[in-house]
Formats: C-alpha cells, sequence, structure tokens
C-alpha cells in the first residue's frame, strides 16, 4: 500500500444552512466560502455551537445544502462518499467489530483489498498508531485515546482525498490529547492528503494546521484565515517562537470578538470564554 | 509443597483461560462454576428453603384456612416422585412427559414464527420511515388488545385446537419480540449510519453490519420477554381448548380435585419457563460478547 495520500481541493462556495424549526427558521451558515488547498491542513474555530458540526455535515454530504455548492477537485459532490471521510466527535467505531475488523471494514466492503493485501495494509495501520497488539479487541476494551487511534486508522486506511475531523480528541484528558495531537501531526506529515480540523482550542490549531479559519457567530461566516506558515515537520518548541506568539495573539483577539458576541447572543459557554479574557488583558 | 500448590492453581486457572475461544456450552459451564464458587449458592438454597418451609407451615401444621385446600409441600413431592402416583402423574409416568412435550413443542414453533416474523418486521420498521409509517398506527392499535380477546377467533379462524393453541401463543409473543427490534434499531447512534455511508456501504450492507448487530441487545431482551408471554399464552389456550399440555392438565386436575397434580404442573411450568429464558438469554450474551465485556471484567 502507498503510504502518502494524495489530497484533493476542496470548495466550499456561498454555504448557506437553514433550518425550519417549529419555533421558526434557523439560519446556521450564512455565505461561507472556504477552499481547503490539497496536502494542507486546514483549522476551524468558532465558538461554540456556531454551526461547525453543520459544516462538517455539509462537506460530507450528510445533509443538504439550502443554498451554495460544494465542489471536490472541481465536480460537484452528492452524498457522502469514502472521498471526504469525516472521523467524528465521540466514536464511532462499530461496537461490535473488533479494532481490526472496524479499521479493515472500508476497503473490505468496497471489495477494494482482500486476503494478505488487506491484512497487511491494516496492520500497517494499526502498527502505526500503537494498536496492532489490541486488534481483537472490541471498542469497549480500548481506553479513550486508543478508541480516537482507531478511528484515524479506520479513516486512514481509505486513503480519502479529505478528511474532516469534528473536534476529534475532546473528551480526552489534557496529557492524553497532547499525545494525540503529537500522534495525529506526525500521521499528518508522513501520509499528508487534505484536511480539515475542527477545534475549540487555538493551541491545538496553530500547532497543526497550514491555515486557521476563524469563523463567526451564528450564521457561521468565514471572519478570517490566518495563514500558519511555520516550519515542518513541528514539534511544541516552536509554542515559543515570536511568529507563533503573534499568531497567538491575532486568533485569541478575533475569537474574543466573535465569543462576546455569542455570549450577548445569551451563550453560557462563551461567558466563560469572555470573563477569562477579561481577566487576562 | 509450593510446587503442587502453583501447580494446581495453574490447573484451575487453565479452564478459563481456554474456554474463550470455544463455543456456548463453554461458557455455560465456566458461568455455572463461578456461581459454585461464590456464596450465592447457599442463599439462593436458603430463599428457596425458606419458601418450602413457609408453604408446609401453612398448609400442613397451622392448616390456615386460606390455604387449608392446598396440598403441602411434602404430598406434592411425594406424588411427583412416585413410583406409582396416586393420580397418575409423577416423573415415572409417560404422560408426564408427554405434556412437557408437547407444551414444549407448542411453545417452541409460536416462538420460532414470533422471532421468524416480529425481528425482521421489526428491524424494518425502525430501519425505514416509509415502512413503519404503515405499519406503525396498525401495530399501535393491534398490540394492546389481550391475548385472551382472540380466543374466539383463533379457534373460529384456525382448523383444530392445536393450530389455535400455537397462534395465541404466537400472538402472546410476536409483540413484543417486534416491539423491542424497533427499539433496537432507534436505540443506534446515527453516526454508526453515517460512517459506515461515507465508507461505502451499500444498503444490504448497512442492513447486515449496522442495523442486525446494533439492534441485538434489544431484539435478546425482547426475545426474553416474549419467551415469557408465550408461556403465559401457551397455558391459557391450554386451558381453553387443549387436550394435552400443562395448562389443560392444570385445569383438568382441578376440574378433577387432583390438588397435588396443579402444583406438579405448576412447578413443571416455573422449571421449563426458566430453562427457555435462560437458554435465550445464554444465546445472546453468546452473541452480543462486545457487550457483555463492557459491564463484566
Amino acid at each position: 500500500m502507498e503510504n502518502i495520500t494524495i489530497g484533493g481541493r476542496l470548495e466550499a462556495k456561498n454555504l448557506t444552512k437553514t433550518y425550519h424549526l417549529d419555533s421558526g427558521d434557523r439560519e446556521v451558515l450564512r455565505g461561507l466560502n472556504l477552499t481547503l488547498e490539497p496536502d494542507t491542513l486546514t483549522a476551524l474555530m468558532g465558538p461554540t455551537g456556531c454551526g461547525k458540526s453543520v459544516l462538517i455535515n455539509l462537506l460530507a454530504g450528510y445533509e443538504p445544502l439550502t443554498n451554495g455548492e460544494i465542489c471536490l477537485d472541481g465536480q460537484p459532490i452528492h452524498g457522502p462518499d469514502k472521498d471526504r471521510l469525516v472521523v467524528f466527535q465521540e466514536t464511532a467505531l462499530f461496537p461490535w467489530l473488533t479494532t481490526y475488523e472496524n479499521v479493515a471494514y472500508g476497503p473490505k466492503i468496497r471489495g477494494e483489498l482482500k486476503g494478505a493485501d488487506l491484512t497487511n495494509s491494516v496492520m500497517e495501520l494499526l502498527r502505526h498508531v500503537g494498536l496492532d497488539s489490541f486488534r481483537d479487541k472490541y471498542p469497549a476494551q480500548l481506553s479513550g485515546g486508543m478508541q480516537r487511534r482507531a478511528e484515524l486508522a479506520r479513516a486512514m486506511i481509505n486513503q480519502p482525498k479529505v478528511t474532516l475531523l469534528d473536534e476529534p480528541f475532546r473528551g480526552l484528558d489534557a496529557m492524553t490529547r497532547d499525545l494525540m495531537r503529537d500522534h495525529y501531526l506526525t500521521l499528518f506529515e508522513k501520509r499528508r492528503g487534505t484536511h480539515l480540523f475542527v477545534t475549540a482550542e487555538i493551541d491545538e490549531g496553530l500547532l497543526l494546521a497550514d491555515q486557521l479559519v476563524i469563523v463567526t457567530n451564528r450564521p457561521a461566516r468565514v471572519k478570517k484565515i490566518l495563514p500558519v506558515n511555520l516550519p515542518r515537520p513541528r514539534s511544541e518548541e516552536i509554542r515559543s517562537t515570536p511568529e507563533y506568539l503573534t499568531l497567538k495573539a491575532e486568533a485569541l483577539e478575533l475569537s474574543h470578538e466573535e465569543a462576546m458576541k455569542s455570549f450577548k447572543a445569551g451563550s453560557l459557554s462563551s461567558a466563560d470564554f469572555v470573563g477569562a479574557y477579561a481577566a487576562l488583558n | 509443597m509450593t510446587e503442587t500448590a502453583s501447580h494446581s492453581l495453574t490447573a484451575l486457572a487453565s479452564p478459563s483461560s481456554i474456554l474463550p475461544k470455544v463455543g456456548l456450552l463453554a461458557r455455560l459451564g465456566r458461568n455455572l462454576g463461578r456461581w459454585l464458587a461464590s456464596s450465592n449458592p447457599w442463599l439462593n438454597l436458603l430463599g428457596l428453603g425458606g419458601f418450602l418451609i413457609l408453604w408446609h407451615l401453612l398448609t400442613t401444621t397451622l392448616k390456615v384456612p386460606l390455604f387449608a385446600k392446598l396440598p403441602g409441600p411434602w404430598e406434592t413431592v411425594k406424588e411427583w416422585f412416585s413410583l406409582n402416583p396416586v393420580y397418575g402423574i409423577s416423573i415415572f409416568t409417560l404422560e408426564y412427559y408427554q405434556h412437557i412435550g408437547l407444551s414444549c413443542l407448542r411453545v417452541f414453533l409460536a416462538f420460532l414464527l414470533a422471532t421468524g416474523l416480529g425481528v425482521p418486521l421489526g428491524l424494518l420498521m425502525g430501519w425505514k420511515k416509509t415502512f413503519s409509517d404503515y405499519s406503525f398506527p396498525l401495530l399501535e392499535i393491534l398490540r394492546p388488545i389481550p391475548m385472551l380477546a382472540w380466543v374466539p377467533l383463533a379457534i373460529l379462524m384456525w382448523p383444530g385446537r392445536e393450530s389455535s393453541i400455537v397462534f395465541l401463543t404466537f400472538l402472546g409473543s410476536f409483540f413484543a419480540t417486534l416491539l423491542n427490534s424497533w427499539l433496537g434499531v432507534k436505540s443506534i447512534d446515527e453516526a454508526y449510519f453515517r460512517a459506515a455511508k461515507c465508507l461505502g456501504a451499500s444498503e444490504s450492507l448497512i442492513f447486515r453490519k449496522i442495523v442486525w448487530p446494533g439492534a441485538m441487545p434489544y431484539v435478546f431482551t425482547g426475545l426474553q420477554i416474549s419467551v415469557g408471554y408465550a408461556w403465559f399464552s401457551l397455558v391459557a389456550g391450554e386451558m381453553l381448548a387443549g387436550e394435552f399440555g400443562l395448562g389443560y392438565l392444570i385445569w383438568d386436575s382441578y376440574i378433577l380435585v387432583q390438588y397435588p397434580v396443579i402444583v406438579i404442573a405448576m412447578l413443571t411450568l416455573g422449571l421449563v419457563g426458566s430453562i427457555s429464558s435462560l437458554l435465550i438469554r445464554s444465546l445472546g450474551n453468546f452473541l452480543i460478547r462486545w457487550k457483555v465485556r463492557e459491564s463484566g471484567q
């Protein structure tokens, strides 16, 4: 199996999504434009409840658009496809399949890999994420961090053109989270592909990304795109470089503006952020 | 000394380390072994013994008016295990086993039918909204009709006693199976369907690899409830229309004033019912290993 994934170019043009609820229409996205260049990692940040997960669902093709267009390598997308794989917020490993069976699931059902080829690819990837000795365990027998790694492996074996990660490390403790981020970074830098990584943490976004996209409060639009031109391969140390600190200050400022709006609109979770920011300055 | 001790320890430990690889029977054996090694069996025996003593006191020693006509435990057991039973029913008579056999056969047939129809229908209803739109109102009207209300129609509809009893038993267990299978699919997290879809699973694969295994825990809960309903309905059916079977035996013994036989048949029903429930639970635990391990070990 080829180790390098060929990334696709994903373009979202003028994305609009409105839900028609009993309590009235709720506009979640309004005219959102976003381009993911091939083989780059884009981190996306926005206030809680701004519609980041909805954006992921739209890009994956799970839900229809109200308006706008999504193109992969110039072709409009139709429904979910293995070209655009999602790594879910909460683990979506099939609980009734073992780690091995979960990772093998995609190529096996599509009939792309069989017999020894399948075993080799799966085992290589499991070794990559350090789960080869857990191949016959069920997800419930794995720790939270292991589950996320297994899920990364399950997505990566399909060599998707675009990988959509919806806060994949949410709910892990801080140390596991740091380890997972390093792990993921190594995997990305080795295997490439186009990645969109939704996160709520500025540091996570800056450490990982080639560009940091900050979206507005609902209805979400792109507020600002910050190019992150830090050298790869990256490690924790870049966090103390002046370039990093400048970027972080700018990102924090932008996030704060959006959190303020969200706070004024009545979001309790933004209240924490606003309070902490005020205490800092 | 130490060597022998560790030796016997390994000998003790080894069966359980080999067992997970073998099947259902071995798991049953292992569970039985664990159960015997704990303090539970003694507490269980104490509970049962207490019940027997109370029964004896109420019926034989104190002769409480309310219980005066009932046979005591000793009278019942004597008859149950007698080579020459007074009323013709004991573990040494062929007739006893004919009653058990026929009841089991009826329940087995009805349960098989209810499972064969109820599980696929329930899964389909849970999976495809259009399908449940068609069937849900009908189900909600038919389901609350007590099984006893079906008796006259069942007798009118089906030729002979046998098929009407099986039909009634089937009805008793069908709805529980159907409803739980349906709930089983509803309980599956949407993320699994989405993950399967973007990995390229076809509709039939989604059914086989997501709907079926995902609903399995509920399906087996449903089957355990439904086998209980099946026994319940069977006895009602047999009392009304039977010529053989444990339910018929109970009613017949009442009419013929053979009271110990009533209790023998009741206890037999209890035993056979528990065994059927245990079999289903074991099969379920075996098939849903991924879930069992989550809570155990």
